[in-house]
């Protein structure tokens, strides 16, 4: 998007002109800009079409920009009023099942959404017992999304492997869960640094974390190494393992084509 | 329009500040516009970037409606808030006018204070307006590409550390620290209070003897890369378009018109009509016509605001009051430390003022302690004492964690803070007698973090005349006329 204000920064030459009569102007300021000829203004017509329509152009890809990034969040958005009804269990586990991933409830069999993305409602009566494990594999859940599982109090196992938009700003929250969860996986998302694994040391529960495969992650051996000293109770899958299972087709990290990954 | 504009602003008064721009009775300048399409076709062009670099070979505008003063980082967020916020896309025109030449191109800037900050951003603070500041901005970096993203331009990334702050506290300031948290957590912050029992619990690495209370950031707290903050806020309003110029703002030209107020008293009220803005490496200047001026002048700001006349009156009269930002030299030593406390290392702020934080992977730390009033350093040049390191900063640390008694300082650079000598905290809002310049400026060590917030409320009270976000009158400059200290408990 280029606007108004910004003409006087690009075509050199037109602005060298207008030094020139500057300088000579220069004491009569006031009468400079206001100048301008009346009479261009009809044989502008082509000119304001083009430069309309052009802006109209960039405005668009703007707007398509901004929508791409909007998108997810909505698909995100928290399930505030479903939580009232049902109780934050259920909230959460519908939130996962909706965005295609499987959740187990305590005592229950895992809950999966069949390839049409329908899933057994059963468990909508399912108010007292608490989930206690979550799978949400390849799932873009994101940070508002994170505030549907947040709320699990006895949530005891979280995989979030290749999660396109789990990023260190999701990391950040995890502490939430920090009395209950044991076991940790994020193998493979695109978007996870260092910066984010240095806070799971609020995890003092946590028996297994899986740091396998992050590509954003700079020093991977040496993050690892820290990553233990860090938590020194928890088992840290991290780059051999990676290694083992690099034959593993499905194992490879998805390729996240969303706007906001790097 | 500008025409309009101005004459609206002439009449005093409150309601009037607002800088409100309506369409029509708008001349179209032929060369511009011929301009205006010839670069959007060159635009459309493959291989061309939209963040064209910018050049100085030639004069800044006649006019513009609005000269920021400084393009720190607070200068560029004011500039993007006014063009986010502008009625109508290409409503106002805004220029930046920055006198380090290096900067645009380069972090090692001399006069700037952005780039040698530390980064850090925390929400502990005891002002309420500061912590919501925080909150805000914190937002506004998570989503911080929705703001800033730029069609064809790669994504801004903040590398930001979420590993929380934490500030300890003596006795004597325990009841304070708590009393603050409470409020940080009315505002919706996520900070707890831990016992010294607790926090050797937590950081075992911590020797807890002196420390009675300490409150930690579990959330939203931590250090990111200003200088990606930075470069996003400058392609973002170069995109916007927000003409940049490299010079220096030497002398305002303005009006006065004597003033009665409902009490009776004369005042004098000026408005600032022109701008000259020296050339760089030269003895010319260019007269900007201008209705608004922001002071974002950083350390520098109270050097700007007195060549408006602010500050030149009688002591003690709202005239000879001074707006009390000086620079102020700040050292950070960056030090390698193999047995020191790790990959979980928060910002630490100790009692006395010295803190220290991680910084990447490879076992460094680097931190720093502001010095007290009578040990200022002389801020004409920006050298660095390492004698201040080895007796005020060392020691200290050693006290709070024993194994950095093995560390080797790397590197150390020094930067200015635009420090407000009266109570540290910013100032932000019109001046009351030069009523068309806001200042953004003063945050003495929090500014960075803030800037987004700031740029918004300054931005608001621009085009609304009230802010609209977050109440920020406790910043106005009044409170120096009215030495009413908004003190915060503890500065960085
Ligand atoms: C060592 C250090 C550590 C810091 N750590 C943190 C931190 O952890 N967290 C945090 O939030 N903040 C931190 N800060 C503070 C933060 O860096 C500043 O508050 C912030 O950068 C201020 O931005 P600014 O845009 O107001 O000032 P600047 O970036 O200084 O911009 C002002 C600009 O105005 C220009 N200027 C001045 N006079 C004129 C004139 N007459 N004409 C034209 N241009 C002019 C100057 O060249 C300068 O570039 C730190 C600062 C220092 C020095």
């Amino acid at each position: 998007m280029r606007e108004f204000g910004e003409m006087f920064g690009i075509p050199k030459f037109l602005r060298l002109g207008a030094r020139e009569w500057n300088g000579r102007a220069r004491g009569i300021h006031g009468a400079s800009e206001s100048a301008t000829p009346d009479r261009g203004q009809k044989k502008k017509t082509l000119l304001q079409f083009l430069s309309d329509h052009f802006r109209d152009v960039q405005a668009l890809r703007e707007y398509l920009l901004q929508k791409q990034l909007s998108k997810s969040n909505w698909k995100n958005r928290s399930f505030a009023n479903i939580r009232e009804k049902y109780g934050p269990d259920v909230t959460g586990a519908l939130f996962i099942l909706k965005h295609g991933g499987a959740v187990k409830f305590q005592d229950k069999e895992w809950i999966r959404a069949n390839e049409r993305g329908s899933f057994p409602t059963e468990f909508l009566n399912f108010r007292e017992v608490p989930v206690e494990a979550v799978d949400a594999s390849g799932c873009t859940i994101n940070y508002q999304g994170m505030s549907n599982l947040l709320p699990l109090k006895k949530l005891r196992s979280l995989s979030l492997e290749r999660c396109p938009h789990v990023d260190d700003w999701c990391l950040g929250r995890l502490h939430l869960l920090a009395h209950s969860l044991q076991e940790l996986s994020l193998a493979g998302c695109p978007q996870v640094s260092e910066r984010g694994l240095a806070c799971l040391h609020h995890l003092q529960n946590l028996r297994r974390l899986d740091i396998s495969d992050l590509p954003a992650v700079s020093h991977p051996g040496l993050t690892q190494i820290l990553v233990e000293e860090m938590l020194p109770h928890c088992e840290v899958l991290g780059t051999e393992w990676a290694q083992d299972l690099k034959l593993e087709p499905d194992r490879q990290p998805q390729d996240a084509s969303s706007p906001i990954s790097p | 329009m500008f025409r309009r504009v101005l004459r609206l602003g002439l009449t005093p008064g409150r309601q009037n500040r607002g800088l409100r721009t309506r369409r029509g009775g708008f001349t179209l300048d032929w060369d511009a516009k011929v301009s205006d399409v010839k670069q959007k076709i060159e635009c459309m062009m493959p291989g061309k970037q939209w963040g064209m670099p910018f050049d100085t070979s030639y004069l800044p505008p006649t006019q513009s409606d609005v000269v920021i003063i400084g393009g720190g980082i607070l200068g560029l967020s004011v500039a993007f808030w006014l063009k986010k916020l502008e009625s109508r896309r290409g409503a106002i025109r805004v220029l930046v006018v920055e006198q380090d030449h290096t900067f645009f191109f380069s972090q090692y800037s001399r006069a700037s204070s952005t780039g040698p900050s530390v980064g850090g951003i925390w929400q502990q603070f005891s002002v309420p307006e500061n912590v919501q500041l925080s909150r805000f901005s914190i937002n506004f970096l998570r989503n911080i590409n929705e703001h800033l993203a730029v069609v064809d331009a790669p994504l801004v990334d903040l590398r930001f550390s979420p590993s929380g702050c934490l500030l300890l506290a003596s006795e004597k300031d325990a009841a304070t620290l708590e009393s603050n948290v409470n409020m940080q957590r009315q505002e919706g912050a996520k900070v707890c209070l831990m016992s010294p029992e607790q926090l050797r619990n937590k950081f075992p690495w911590i020797n807890v003897e002196g420390v009675a209370l300490a409150s930690y950031g579990m959330e939203d707290e931590g250090w990111f890369d200003a200088w990606s903050l930075f470069e996003g806020l400058r392609r973002k309003v170069q995109s916007m378009g927000v003409l940049l110029y490299q010079g220096e703002v030497t002398r305002f030209i303005t009006s006065s018109s004597q003033m009665e107020t409902t009490s009776g008293e004369q005042v004098v009220l000026k408005r600032i009509h022109k701008v000259h803005v020296k050339i760089n490496k030269s003895l010319e200047y260019q007269p900007v016509e201008c209705s608004v001026v922001i002071n974002a002048a950083g350390a520098w700001s109270g050097k700007v605001a007195e060549l408006a006349g602010i500050g030149k009156g009688l002591p003690g009269t709202l005239q000879g009051t001074k707006l009390p930002v000086e620079p102020r030299k700040r050292y950070v030593h960056l030090w390698h430390c193999p047995q020191g406390p790790g990959l979980e290392t928060p910002l630490v702020a100790d009692i006395n003022g010295v803190y220290f934080r991680r910084e990447g992977l490879g076992s460094n730390y680097l931190g720093g302690c502001s010095p007290t009033e009578e040990e200022e350093p002389d801020p004409t040049n920006l050298e660095v004492d390492h004698d201040f390191f080895q007796n005020k900063v060392w020691p200290h640390l050693i006290q709070r964690v024993p194994s950095f008694k093995t560390l080797k300082v790397k590197s150390a650079w020094a930067g200015y803070y635009d420090y407000n000598t009266f109570d540290q905290n910013g100032v932000v809002g019109p001046h009351p007698l030069v009523v068309n310049m806001y200042f953004a400026t003063g945050f003495s060590g929090h500014g960075l973090q803030h800037s987004p917030g700031i740029g918004r409320a300054v931005a608001e009270m621009v085009l609304e005349g009230e802010f609209k976000t977050i109440d920020m009158s406790p910043f106005f400059f009044n409170r120096f006329y009215l030495e009413e200290k908004l003190q915060e408990y503890r500065i960085l």
